[in-house]
C-alpha cells in the first residue's frame, strides 16, 4: 500500500478514523485528570527502585530508565525501557546478565 | 436574577466571538437585557463584529484597575435596546485581569439589571481563559467539526468542572452546552468530516445547536453586524434556533442534513462535473 491510499481509503473514510482516536485520547485523558497522581507516582516508585538494585544515581535514572504509560484501545500499557549502565552489568550475578542479553 | 455564561473552546479560532456576538444578539432581539464582555485582552475583536469599534473609549481593563466606571465602559448597541458590549483592551494583556476586580465587574452588571452576561473567551487554558470561565452558571462550549477542537473542548470541559467558582465552592455545577459550528453536512455525508452524533457521543454534554459552514458568517463579520440580524441566512437562522434552546424551547435541528438533490438535479451536477 502506498502512502497515497491511505488517504484515499474508502472504506474506512477520515471521519471514522478521527472519531477512533478521539475516542482513545479522551477516555485516557479523562482518566488520568480522576487520577493525577496514581501513575505518575507508580512511576517514580519504579524507578527508584530500579535505581537502588543497578546503582544508578539518582540524577542519572531519567537518562537510563523510561517508564511509559500507554493506552492501547481498551488497555492501558506500562512500558519499561531500560539501558543497563556497564557498571550495572558487571554488579549483576552472570545469569542474570546472559539472561538480560 | 442575572445569570453568567461562558462561551468557550479551548482551541483558537472556533467561533467563540462569532457565536458571543450572535447569541448576544439573539437574546436582546427576544427582550433580555443583554451584555456580552469581551475577556480577549490584548486580541479585542468583539467590538469590530459588533460593529461598535469606533465607539470604544474604556475597556474592561480600565473597569478593573477602577481608572474608569462600568457605565463608562459599557457601549449601547445601536440596533437594539437591550443589548450592551464591554470591549477588551487592545493595549495590554491578559495579565493585567484580577480575579477580585471581575467579581466586582460581574457584581456591578448584575446590579445593573442585566438579564444574561455573556463572556467571550480567549483561546487557550490560562489566566484569560480562567478568568472569563470562573463565574460562570452555563458554559456554552464551541467546537469544530475537527480531531483538535472535539479533543480540547473535553480538556475545557474538565476545566469548567475542576477550577470554576461553582467547582471550588462545591455549589451546583456550570450547566453545559455543545455548539457546534462551521459545521458541513456534504462533508460529513462524503466521510470527510466528524459527524454531529460523533461529536456528541464524544463529549457527551446537550447539544444548543448547530451553526453550518456558511458565507453568511463572514458577510456580516466584514459588515460588523451580527449574523443573528440576518435572518434569511442559514447562520443567522440557526444561531436564533439555539438561543430558543437556550431559553428552554424544544426546536427541531435544521442544516444538519444534505439537500436531496432530485434525479434531474443529479444529472445535472453530473455534466457540470463532466464539462469542469
Ligand atoms: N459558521 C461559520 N461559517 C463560516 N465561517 C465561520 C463560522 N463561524 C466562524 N467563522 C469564521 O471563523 C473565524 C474565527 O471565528 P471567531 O473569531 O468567532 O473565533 P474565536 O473562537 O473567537 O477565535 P479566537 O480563539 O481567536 O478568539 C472567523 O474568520 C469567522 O468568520
Ligand atoms: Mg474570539
Amino acid at each position: 500500500m502506498s502512502w497515497i491510499d491511505l488517504f484515499r481509503n474508502k472504506k474506512r473514510n477520515t471521519a471514522v478514523t478521527a472519531k477512533e482516536r478521539l475516542q482513545i485520547v479522551i477516555s485516557h485523558e479523562r482518566t488520568r485528570q480522576s487520577q493525577p497522581d496514581l501513575i505518575t507516582a507508580m512511576q517514580a516508585e519504579i524507578l527508584s527502585i530500579i535505581a537502588k538494585y543497578l546503582g544508578i544515581p539518582t540524577d542519572k535514572i531519567q537518562e537510563q530508565v523510561k517508564v511509559d504509560v500507554e493506552r492501547r484501545g481498551e488497555h492501558s500499557v506500562l512500558e519499561l525501557n531500560i539501558t543497563l549502565p556497564e557498571s550495572a552489568h558487571k554488579a549483576l550475578p552472570k545469569e542474570t546478565a546472559a539472561e538480560e542479553a | 436574577m442575572a445569570e453568567v455564561i461562558v462561551v468557550t473552546s479551548g482551541k483558537g479560532g472556533v467561533g467563540k466571538t462569532t457565536s458571543s456576538a450572535a447569541l448576544g444578539t439573539g437574546l436582546a432581539l427576544k427582550g433580555y437585557r443583554t451584555v456580552v464582555v469581551d475577556f480577549d485582552v490584548g486580541l479585542r475583536n468583539l467590538d469590530l463584529i459588533m460593529g461598535c469599534e469606533r465607539r470604544v473609549v474604556y475597556d474592561l481593563v480600565n473597569v478593573v484597575k477602577k481608572e474608569a466606571n462600568l457605565n463608562q465602559a459599557l457601549i449601547k448597541d445601536k440596533r437594539l435596546e437591550e443589548l450592551y458590549i464591554l470591549p477588551a483592551s487592545q493595549t495590554r494583556d491578559k495579565d493585567a485581569l484580577d480575579i477580585d476586580g471581575v467579581a466586582r465587574v460581574i457584581e456591578e452588571l448584575k446590579a445593573a439589571n442585566f438579564d444574561y452576561i455573556i463572556c467571550d473567551s480567549p483561546a487557550g487554558i490560562e489566566k484569560g481563559a480562567l478568568m472569563a470561565l470562573y463565574f460562570a452558571d452555563r458554559a456554552i462550549v464551541v467546537t469544530n467539526p475537527e480531531v483538535s477542537s472535539v479533543r480540547d473542548s473535553d480538556r475545557i470541559l474538565g476545566i469548567l468542572a475542576s477550577k470554576s467558582k461553582r467547582a471550588e465552592e462545591k455549589l451546583e455545577p456550570i450547566r453545559e452546552h455543545l455548539l457546534v459550528t462551521r459545521y458541513s453536512p456534504t462533508r460529513v455525508e462524503r466521510g470527510d468530516m466528524l459527524a454531529l452524533s460523533d461529536i456528541e457521543e464524544l463529549l457527551a454534554i446537550p447539544l444548543l445547536g448547530v451553526i453550518p459552514e456558511s458565507l453568511a458568517v463572514l458577510r456580516a463579520s466584514n459588515s460588523g453586524i451580527p449574523v443573528t440580524f440576518d435572518q434569511e441566512s442559514d447562520a443567522g437562522q440557526a444561531y436564533l434556533d439555539a438561543v430558543d434552546r437556550f431559553l428552554g424551547h424544544k426546536v427541531p435541528l435544521r442544516f444538519v442534513n444534505t439537500k436531496k438533490r432530485t434525479l434531474l438535479q443529479r444529472l445535472f451536477k453530473a455534466k457540470e462535473g463532466a464539462a469542469a
